[in-house]
């Protein structure tokens, strides 16, 4: 039926990445002309988590490694910047370097380790380096311990203060997404890309040909962790708050459903998700402190409609 | 004379009590097509594991060109020149033909570490596979997907993924498995035209085609080598007849 394909149209361009990040846009220049800083703040925070979360996708949808610790790079890059300020540093063209190559570090010292192991076995051991590094945090009374610590004011950009205002954080955030997922687009098609998808589906077989399977990982694991890093520090900057709860297991957990739920085989599913994750906690949320629950009842619905991730659910109710 | 591409020295691997590799020594000559027989159980694949990089042996030594390779992972065994060809089709089953070829080809071509450059414009490595396939006549299949290609076809990949990487040795572990006659017989015809080009260690059950091939052939029983010799020394080894081949070579 005519109407039907129409439907199934319109998904498409619904869930297509241009789209979401045009929508993006459109809510941070719609707030700041119309006034309304709530639009602004909600953007900022969908981009700054769809950041994080296609950091992850990267790494779960290409390379097949699903690591349930990625909260961990995010609270590090922030911490970077919190510690950063503590040191009297405040230009961004600064903290983002220093938040990428303080989650890139940690991910290289765990992910050599973690990338020894397989599946469920992988999926714990970056749990419990997450889970170290929340507890390490948390313990620093110089950095806030339990309770976190704001941030020595805002961040210049170029000696300007560039981020005193809330809608220059917004478009760097939403800069920086657009620019990563022009990046990860080019690198899947690329021949590191191409080999990380290889030794996702066979292994053996990529190593056999000469492939350091183990390196390719490692790197490709280093580099989500980097670009995890630059969203926790937008997100400090965002916030201007810092606190172990950044890198609690339960925010690992919300970036792989975010993954999961746009679509862990395209890149550009993780930005969908974590948009839609974003929507349905303010809205839902703002209805029910169960908003949970119907996220849960999304999650489910996808499973099992055995619909791979949202765009094909929504095409397949759409029929 | 140039010396063995492979020698095995008195390797050694048990699993618990069962001795699967037993004392094997065996060579492989710069550009000698070696087959290696044995009844099923007799530790083949073991030994393929051992030379490939992924069993590691108890005891003993696994030489590659010149070179004690015994403590080398398989990436580094197969950039050194060795290239395997499974059992089992491993190909990647949502590559295209072609994209399992370059990935193959691309690493004699330079490191994994390209981020920008998009894999499909490397023109170079793309004619390298597209040779290569054309060579195991796979050549207007390149653009299917592996996944979707006959056993006959995934086979004739593997090997095509083989060639591509010019390796020194080819590690084939029953490349005719599962192929019909024809197919088997154009392998076979195949693998015979690549003489003197490069070296084989072919494990193999069908005899026809390890007779037309192999100038030295090793008899595996239990873990151990049994004889190596010429074609015709193992069709005659009373040993070797009454423990594996039976009437199979008498005719």
């Amino acid at each position: 039926m005519i109407g039907d394909a129409l439907l199934s149209r319109l998904v498409r361009i619904l869930v297509h990445p241009a789209t979401v990040l045009a929508g993006l846009a459109l809510t941070i220049a719609l707030g700041q002309i119309l006034g309304q800083s709530f639009w602004v703040t909600l953007a900022t925070r969908a981009a700054i988590l769809a950041l994080a979360a296609l950091s992850l996708g990267f790494v779960l949808g290409q390379g097949g490694l699903v690591g349930f610790g990625h909260a961990a790079p995010f609270g590090l890059g922030a911490y970077a910047v919190l510690i950063a300020g503590e040191l009297g540093v405040r230009e961004i063209l600064v903290l983002l370097p220093a938040a990428f190559a303080a989650a890139a570090l940690f991910a290289a010292a765990t992910g050599a380790l973690a990338l020894r192991t397989r599946g469920v076995y992988f999926i714990m051991i970056t749990l419990a380096f997450a889970q170290m590094a929340y507890f390490v945090f948390a313990g620093v009374s110089a950095l806030g311990g339990d309770d976190g610590m704001s941030i020595a004011g805002k961040a210049t950009f170029l000696g300007a203060k560039f981020l005193r205002w809330d809608v220059n954080t917004a478009w760097l955030a939403l800069g920086l997404l657009t620019a990563t997922f022009l990046f990860l687009s080019r690198v899947q098609h690329a021949r590191f890309g191409r080999v990380l998808a290889a030794a996702r589906d066979a292994e053996e077989r990529v190593a056999a040909l000469g492939w350091s399977v183990y390196r390719v990982r490692l790197v490709a694991w280093i580099l989500a962790a980097g670009l995890a890093g630059l969203a926790g520090a937008l997100m400090a900057e965002q916030t201007g708050f810092v606190s172990p709860a950044l890198m609690n297991w339960h925010r690992s957990g919300e970036l792989i459903v975010m993954v999961v739920l746009g679509g862990a085989r395209k890149l550009s599913g993780a930005i969908v998700g974590a948009v839609v994750v974003v929507l349905v906690e303010e809205f839902l949320g703002g209805v029910t402190e169960y908003w949970k629950l119907g996220l849960g009842v999304l999650i489910l619905a996808v499973v099992l409609t055995r619909a791979v991730d949202l765009s094909a659910l929504l095409r397949r109710t759409a029929r | 004379m140039i010396g063995p591409i492979l020698v095995l020295d008195d390797l050694v691997k048990s699993y618990g009590a069962l001795k699967v590799t037993d004392h094997v020594t065996l060579d492989v000559g710069a550009h000698e097509i070696h087959a290696l027989i044995g009844p099923n159980g007799a530790g083949k694949s073991t030994l393929v594991g051992e030379i490939a990089g992924t069993v590691a042996p108890d005891a003993g030594r696994v030489v590659f060109a010149g070179e004690d390779v015994t403590a080398f992972d398989p990436a580094r065994r197969a950039r050194r020149g060795l290239a395997r060809v499974f059992q089992t089709s491993r190909v990647v089953p949502g590559f295209t033909a072609l994209d399992n070829c370059m990935l193959a080809a691309a690493v004699t071509d330079g490191s994994a570490y390209r981020f920008l450059a998009a894999m499909a414009g490397e023109k170079r490595t793309a004619e390298r596979a597209r040779a290569a396939l054309d060579r195991v006549g796979l050549a207007d299949r390149a653009d299917v997907l592996a996944g979707s290609l006959a056993h006959g076809e995934k086979r004739a990949l593997e090997l095509a993924m083989g060639l591509v990487q010019e390796p020194r040795l080819l590690l084939l572990d029953e490349p005719m498995a599962g192929t019909g006659r024809t197919e088997t017989e154009r392998l076979t015809e195949l693998l015979a035209s690549l003489e003197g080009e490069v070296a084989m260690l072919i494990v193999e059950h069908d005899m026809a085609t390890v007779f037309r091939l192999a100038r030295r052939i090793t008899v595996l029983i239990s873990g151990a080598v049994a004889i190596t010799g010429s074609p015709d020394e193992i069709r005659a080894d009373p040993t070797v007849r009454a423990a594996y081949l039976g009437g199979e070579v008498a005719r």
